[in-house]
């Protein structure tokens, strides 16, 4: 009897132990789906936000180019049409854009069509100047508000004060999307234009050549001196006090907040060097100086997985040890380096706040062309965009930071590549 | 300008490495001797005397150029009595009518004078530029010439050079917490000349308004920082309490439980997770998580801001969940197979063997994981400054709107920076905040995982 309560009582036991060990395998395995989930929640909401961004709403517009309303006469000079009076053209393509409108309902009209109009109906003339004297229908950008309208970004069912489109305007839009004299097409302004206060002409243009210039600048600065501080402290430098504070400082280095790197650069690189503010070449310095101690830890790895073998043949044959560490390990090492160089990049591309307080959050409205000219920089347009009210400009950094993780992926691939292809296993 | 005399230098090196290959060979021909070394190091010796001179002259050029210009152009400046000068923006107006003629129209006789000086300076720099590193590159050449004698040893030359190169790059990681540690407390020292550090540590109004013009009326700032001290410490208790379990219980899944495959499709998933920057977070915590935490607060009855503690918190736990969870894995992996085995031997199941035994065994190793996390989740600045909030408050409700270290020093420092107002350097008395605590929890953390470490090897 007391030997079967007793069986039964361990069967129990055992039985709640299995149990608690199932629950609690069960536990890893939700944390782990649930943190992948979350991974998939987020590039969800990154596409679903962004993918609108790379199609704007053009508007059909019947534009008279009357040369008189123009001031030009069909044998002009180039440069007496580049004065041309288009603004006046335009004006009258927009009065006669629907018939019989009031001037009140003009003004209205004109908020349907984007600031760039003027210079859409000016290019397409300079394009085509026999076109003088005709009446010519050509498809203009839309403003942002009807652009989100259409996209379903912005909702019609808000009361009419909380709308940037009146209930005209709406009937306007309406009627346009009946008549077929909208559609949507491609973006091209999203990839050749830079920032800009109108999110329908505002582009990553200018902040992608911004970041490929301080990308470009890190690597300069930080792709030789980790590789020099490596090869030391892997193979010449002698075990002493010296080289133990080295090696904690690059250690504690790689643990400090960007942002104190921010103020490095800008208490001493913009206040005490005097560099110049907002550039890529500053920009880059900070980010070099902030890459360099995971390239410097991807590198020594690298250096240390190289067998010790090849260096004592290359001493054996009468090289000198110079000679054998830099014609026989380095090259070795070459291919990891190189992979945890591109690991640090894509950490330099990513990082926002550095640039910041070395000014490259400025507006910066045109596309940068050099190191030392001011321009911004992809995360930090990203950051503009969030920050700003205006609504058309969330699907551009939902779409700006699309292209930033396509880029990134596309570096992680490259590390990966050369990870696989070139490095050897001893 | 600095792009042709890169060019400069470049032609000039590589004229001088073809100089000491052959200038070498001629030599020892005369001499009728074999040289010590391979020619190419002669070369070598040559080209770097004409580099490294010549790029000293470069940096220090570019470095120091415009200052000297600006000092000149202002000490010469003509005041006129009685008026009140801004340095900085009498400096920008100067440099705006130089660069752009156009600018000169309607600005005072004076300005356009010191436009002229500042231009016609400008040229003198340029010129004597690209002379002194013309004669440095000369000088650098001609000197390393004297020493193309056969019978001087260039390889050993070099190899010296070529080791302080090294040291000189490695020393690099300590010139930058020098850099650090001097702008951070110069700067700071500044602002504790005008706040008192007591009021900065200890006041709880943060209040940096600072009349910017004069005449303006405001009232005076007050700088205590402790509701900013607050607000971060409440953003990261908020990661923490989403990251610990989550990245721990992870990590023990995959460390104990996973299979070889599951491994190795998680854990790259995991670091792109890690990989993600910082500023697209930002983005999913403003966009998504924050309406959602507002939501929720009003579904249960609480008045949540739009930016709120536990939307930027929230989302910088899973920003740190990679962190925690691969820096758990590597410290419960090396928790000696032995322990293991031994458990299940005398008849502990998985979970037991854990909980039990690995757990307590890898302990220090995950607070030293812990901390770091911590370090990082105090250090993250986009998130908190696109989902928390700029007004600082002083309050422990995460629904609340609350800011942060970081915040305030992005906050202070993206307007204009006047270098004289406590207002900007407050950012750095700030940095200096975060940097001592961050450092603080490193090192501590660093040797808590060396000695866990050092136990099981």
């Amino acid at each position: 009897m007391n030997n079967s309560i007793a069986k039964e009582k361990i069967i129990s036991l055992r039985k709640k132990r299995s149990l608690e060990d199932m629950r609690f395998k069960y536990y890893g395995f939700t944390a782990m789906c649930l943190s992948l989930a979350v991974l998939v929640f987020l590039l969800y909401t990154i596409f679903s936000k962004g993918y609108t961004a790379f199609q704007k709403t053009i508007v059909l517009l019947e534009v008279d180019y009357n040369q008189e309303v123009l001031k030009l006469t069909p044998d002009s000079s180039d440069e007496d049409m580049e004065k041309g009076k288009f603004f006046r053209v335009k004006k009258q393509a927009i009065e006669n854009f629907f018939p019989d409108l009031s001037k009140s309902d003009i003004k209205l009209v004109k908020k349907l069509f984007s600031i760039n109009v003027d210079k859409e109906i000016k290019d397409y003339f300079l394009d085509n100047p026999e076109v003088i004297n005709t009446k010519q229908q050509i498809w203009v950008t839309a403003h942002s508000d009807v652009d989100q309208l259409l996209k379903g970004n912005s909702r019609r069912d808000v009361p009419e004060d909380r709308r940037k489109l009146n209930d005209i305007q709406l009937s306007y839009v309406d009627q346009l999307v009946e008549e077929n004299r909208v559609k949507q097409v491609f973006n091209n302004f999203f990839f050749t234009k830079a920032d800009s206060r109108h999110p329908e002409i505002a582009g990553v243009a200018g902040s992608f050549m911004g970041s490929l210039f301080t990308l470009f600048t890190v690597f300069i600065l930080s792709f030789p001196i980790a590789i020099g501080a490596s090869v030391y402290l892997e193979e010449f430098a002698p075990k002493n006090r010296i080289t133990e504070l080295i090696e904690v400082n690059i250690s504690n280095l790689a643990a400090v907040p960007s942002i104190v790197f921010g103020l490095l650069g800008l208490g001493v690189l913009l206040n005490v060097f005097g560099l110049p503010r907002s550039t890529p070449l500053v920009g880059g310095s900070v980010l070099a100086l902030m890459t360099l101690p995971t390239i410097i830890i991807a590198c020594r790895a690298s250096l240390k997985a190289v067998p010790p073998s090849i260096k004592e043949g290359a001493l054996a044959v009468g090289a000198t040890k110079t000679q054998a560490v830099f014609h026989h390990v380095v090259p070795l090492a070459l291919p990891g380096t190189l992979t945890g160089t591109i690991i640090g990049l894509a950490q330099a591309l990513g990082e926002t706040a550095p640039l910041i307080m070395i000014g490259m959050i400025a507006f910066i409205p045109n596309i940068p062309t050099g190191l030392t000219e001011p321009s911004a920089a992809l995360p930090v347009q990203i950051y503009l965009w969030v920050e700003s009210a205006e609504r058309g400009f969330q699907e551009k950094s939902a779409a700006a930071i699309m292209v930033i993780l396509i880029f990134l992926f596309m570096m992680n691939a490259i590390a990966v590549f050369l990870r696989n292809r070139f490095e050897r296993k001893w | 300008m600095f792009f042709w005399s890169l060019v400069l230098i470049a032609v000039g090196i590589f004229s001088s490495f073809i100089y000491g290959r052959s200038r070498i060979k001629l030599n020892s021909k005369k001499q009728g001797t074999k040289s010590k070394s391979l020619p190419n190091y002669y070369a070598q010796y040559v080209l770097m005397w004409c580099l490294f001179p010549a790029l000293i002259v470069y940096f220090s050029w570019a470095i120091f150029q415009e200052q000297i210009i600006q000092n000149i152009v202002i000490s010469n400046f003509e005041y006129i009595e009685g008026a009140v000068y801004n340095e900085g923006l009498l400096l920008a107006e100067i440099r705006n009518v130089a660069n752009n003629p156009s600018f000169a129209d309607g600005k005072s006789i004076e300005i356009i004078n010191a436009a002229s000086h500042y231009s016609s300076l400008r040229q003198i720099s340029q010129i004597s530029f690209y002379t002194s590193i013309i004669i440095i590159m000369l000088l650098g050449a001609l000197y390393a010439s004297q020493k193309l004698k056969p019978e001087f040893h260039a390889q050993h030359t070099i190899e010296k050079y070529i080791q302080y190169i090294l040291i000189f790059c490695s020393s690099v990681a300590i010139f930058t917490t020098i850099g650090i540690v001097f702008s951070l407390i110069f700067e700071s020292l500044r602002f504790f000349a005008e706040v008192s550090i007591f009021e900065f540590l200890f006041s709880t109004e943060w209040y940096p308004f600072i009349p910017i013009r004069e005449g303006q009326t405001a009232a005076e700032g007050s700088f205590g920082a402790v509701p900013i001290f607050a607000g971060t410490f409440l953003v990261m208790v908020v990661a923490m309490c989403v990251a610990a379990p989550l990245g721990l219980l992870t990590a023990i899944y995959l460390a104990e439980y996973a299979s070889q495959r599951v491994r190795k499709i998680v854990k790259p998933l995991l670091e792109i997770l890690a990989g993600i920057p910082t500023i697209v977070y930002g983005f999913f915590a403003f966009v998504s998580v924050a309406p959602f935490v507002k939501a929720f607060g009003q579904s249960i009855g609480i008045d949540a801001s739009p930016t709120s503690a536990l939307a930027a918190g929230m989302v910088m736990g899973v920003m740190i969940i990679p962190f925690i969870s691969s820096l758990s894995d590597d410290v419960i992996n090396s928790v000696p197979q032995s322990l293991r085995e031994a458990s299940l031997g005398i008849g502990a199941n998985k979970a037991e063997t854990i909980k039990k035994v690995i757990l307590p065994a890898a302990l220090p190793g995950i607070v030293g994981a812990f901390l770091l996390a911590i370090s990082r989740a105090i250090g993250e600045t986009m998130i908190v400054v696109v989902a928390a909030g700029t007004a600082p408050n002083l309050t422990g409700n995460p629904f609340e709107n609350v800011t942060t270290v970081t915040v305030q020093i992005v906050v202070a420092l993206i307007g204009d920076q006047e270098f004289d107002n406590p207002r900007t350097l407050s950012a750095f008395a700030l940095g200096l905040v975060l940097f001592v605590i961050t450092l603080f929890l490193n090192i501590i953390a660093l040797q808590i995982v060396k000695r866990y470490r050092e136990r099981y090897e």
